[in-house]
């Protein structure tokens, strides 16, 4: 059950769960969060260029970290300092982080947007998982009991209240973004050298809009965000052994009717399983 | 006067030189490098798959027939029918349109330029100024299945697939009745990763499919993916057991646990299209490519020397020729749709 089951649900869930605790923090703290999906996409491919020059997936997973937080700070630059629109400029980010791998990729591996292959003693066995259950726990703790965490909670809600008070609204918004930014990017990281052994062109695959759903399923709290990070992690896996198993009649289920299970699950969670899902209330007004 | 003679002269000159310089211009025309342009899908170039191997193709015609070319790989499905436009407007003499998601595309241009001629692979554009090239997998996928079959002691075998079209589907059916050739008790895992074109391009989920199948106790997994497959390749690394590559040969990729590959030559299909083009004999309409054409095999080289055997090698010439004889009927998934 262990290694058949819940060990992949963890694993296809700690790219989600990553992205989804940083795009909760940004979200937080008031800003609208459409990006991560480029900030995963920029992150597994330099998370996968550090792990080949280095040999150590450590150094790699930090370099997608700070990749994604580099990418996050254009993001910063331009809903911040010049007040663009929130979902356009998180959709140029997307679009923008679609570019950047295959231009390194052909300076430095004469490729169109893939990295040579990671070899086995560089690539990851089990680390991810623990990384991830402590950033998980430090959110949880972050989130609830520390000033920080309050502090960047009230951005969102009643950011005048909180400048009353003295705190920078600007300060905790870049705080968040560059959260967001560095735990999409650690997400991204996973993917290039946990999940699989190189960067792939637009490997990201829409994870960082699932995390993002995963997000509003789990009203911005970390817990519920990460509860509903395991369950698409959990449909996706149940998904992969449903395929060709007969369940009534002669004929196994048409796979596409199998595949449609995470999205079907999301509509229907959202649609009214968990009641009203609140989002911060300032967020998008910046 | 001198001076309207003199204009005359220079007018005449003028005149000489530049009919001088176009007849060596349109002779130049005449000797003029052939152009081909590639227009490859969107896992690209370096998929080591199915484009690679398009891309090789036309690497060896560049070399060989000291053709002039140029690649581009498509950011995404909607954007063949402009890049393949790209390459009619500037007069290339042979656009190579590569993979089954670009039918549309070509046959939208073939009209729209019925002079220029197109190289269209894995679909029947049905253009008269298109050369389609099919290729018979489930021929060269029944050969691969016998091979798993024969390596697998626990008679459980899977296959996973990239997106589920038609084209993968005939994959799966050439392979199920090679497993069950030589192994009619088997157990056949089937997967496919998705119904849209990421499923190309996402090996962590191939990897989870290959991880899941290798726990319920596969042996071997033929994985026709694209991209994708090198999750499986890393699967089979990490539990030690066997997977069979597809198109290129990927025998290279994971020494020792890759047992073949199902060879598709879509380099030699493109490359020969090139050279009849030079030598003036290109030819439209359609093109099959099975065993006999050895338009597809099973790949041997150094890396899978160990895994597979001189009496697996023996065994498979039995069953390639068989085919090729017709006394093996292949069932073909194109067929058994029509039927319904």
């Amino acid at each position: 059950m262990f290694e058949s089951f819940l060990l992949p649900v963890l694993r296809v869930s700690t790219p989600l769960i990553l992205a989804a605790l940083g795009g909760m923090w940004c979200e937080r703290s008031g800003i609208v969060q459409i990006g991560l999906e480029g900030f995963i996409l920029v992150g597994s491919f330099f998370g996968a260029v550090a792990t080949l020059s280095t040999m150590n997936p450590f150094t790699g997973f930090l370099a997608a970290g700070l990749a994604g937080m580099v990418l996050s700070v254009l993001y910063g630059l331009v809903v911040l300092r010049y007040r663009s629109n929130q979902i356009v400029a998180g959709t140029a980010i997307n679009l923008f982080a679609m570019g950047i791998p295959p231009f390194f990729s052909k300076i430095w591996y004469d490729s169109t947007g893939s990295t040579p292959p990671i070899p086995t003693a560089a690539q990851f066995q089990v680390a991810p998982l623990w990384i991830t259950f402590a950033i998980v726990v430090l959110s949880f703790i972050i989130y609830h009991y520390s000033r920080f965490g309050l502090r960047l909670r009230f951005s969102g809600e009643h950011p005048e209240a909180l400048q009353s008070a003295g705190v920078s609204v600007r300060l905790k918004r870049w705080q968040g973004i560059l959260m967001s930014g560095f735990l999409a990017g650690l997400a991204g990281g996973t993917l290039s050298t946990y999940l699989s052994s190189s960067f792939i062109r637009n490997m990201s695959a829409g994870r960082g809009f699932i995390a993002l759903a995963a997000v509003i399923l789990g009203k911005w709290k970390p817990i519920p965000t990460v509860l509903a990070c395991l369950l698409f992690g959990a449909t996706e896996i149940a998904q992969i052994r449903l395929q060709g198993v007969v369940l009534w009649g002669t004929d196994p289920v048409p796979v596409q009717w199998i595949q449609i299970l995470p999205y079907f699950i999301t509509i229907v969670v959202l649609a009214g399983a968990v009641g009203r899902s609140n989002s911060p209330k300032a967020l998008g007004n910046s | 006067m001198v001076k309207i003679k003199d204009m005359n002269i220079f007018k005449y000159t003028s005149l000489l030189l530049l009919s001088f310089y176009l007849s060596s211009s349109s002779l130049n025309l005449a000797h003029a490098e052939i152009k081909v342009g590639l227009v490859l899908e969107k896992s690209g170039k370096d998929d080591k798959s199915f484009n690679a191997s398009a891309y090789k193709g036309l690497k060896k015609a560049e070399k060989e027939l000291g053709v002039t070319t140029k690649t581009v790989e498509a950011p995404d499905n909607s954007a063949y029918e402009s890049l393949q436009r790209a390459f009619a407007e500037k007069k290339f003499d042979l656009i190579v349109a590569i993979g089954f998601h670009q039918l549309e595309a070509v046959q939208k241009n073939a009209d729209r330029f019925p002079d220029q001629k197109f190289l269209l692979v894995d679909e029947d554009a049905k253009k008269p100024n298109v050369r389609s090239v099919l290729f018979e997998e489930h021929e060269g996928s029944y050969l691969v299945g016998a091979l798993a079959a024969l390596h697998s002691p626990s008679g459980k075998i899977g296959f996973i697939g990239g997106m589920d079209v038609p084209l993968i589907r005939r994959f799966q059916m050439g392979y199920e009745a090679g497993v069950k050739k030589i192994n009619p008790k088997a157990e056949i895992f089937v997967n496919y990763l998705g119904v849209t074109g990421e499923a190309w391009n996402n090996p962590p989920k191939a990897k989870e499919q290959a991880l899941d199948q290798y726990h319920r106790g596969a042996d071997v997994i033929f994985v026709a993916a694209g991209n994708s497959g090198l999750g499986v390749f890393d699967a089979a690394e990490a539990q030690k057991k066997l997977a069979i590559g597809v198109d290129s040969n990927q025998n290279w990729l994971k020494p020792g646990y890759v047992l073949t590959s199902m060879l598709k030559h879509v380099d030699e299909s493109v490359f020969d299209s090139i050279k009849l083009l030079k030598e003036g004999k290109f030819t439209t309409g359609l093109t099959r490519l099975g065993l006999k054409s050895k338009g597809v095999d099973y790949a041997m080289d150094e890396n899978n020397a160990k895994l597979v055997t001189a009496s697996d090698q023996k065994k498979l010439a039995e069953i390639k020729t068989d085919i090729i004889a017709g006394k093996i009927k292949v069932p073909d998934y194109y067929l058994s749709q029509k039927k319904k």
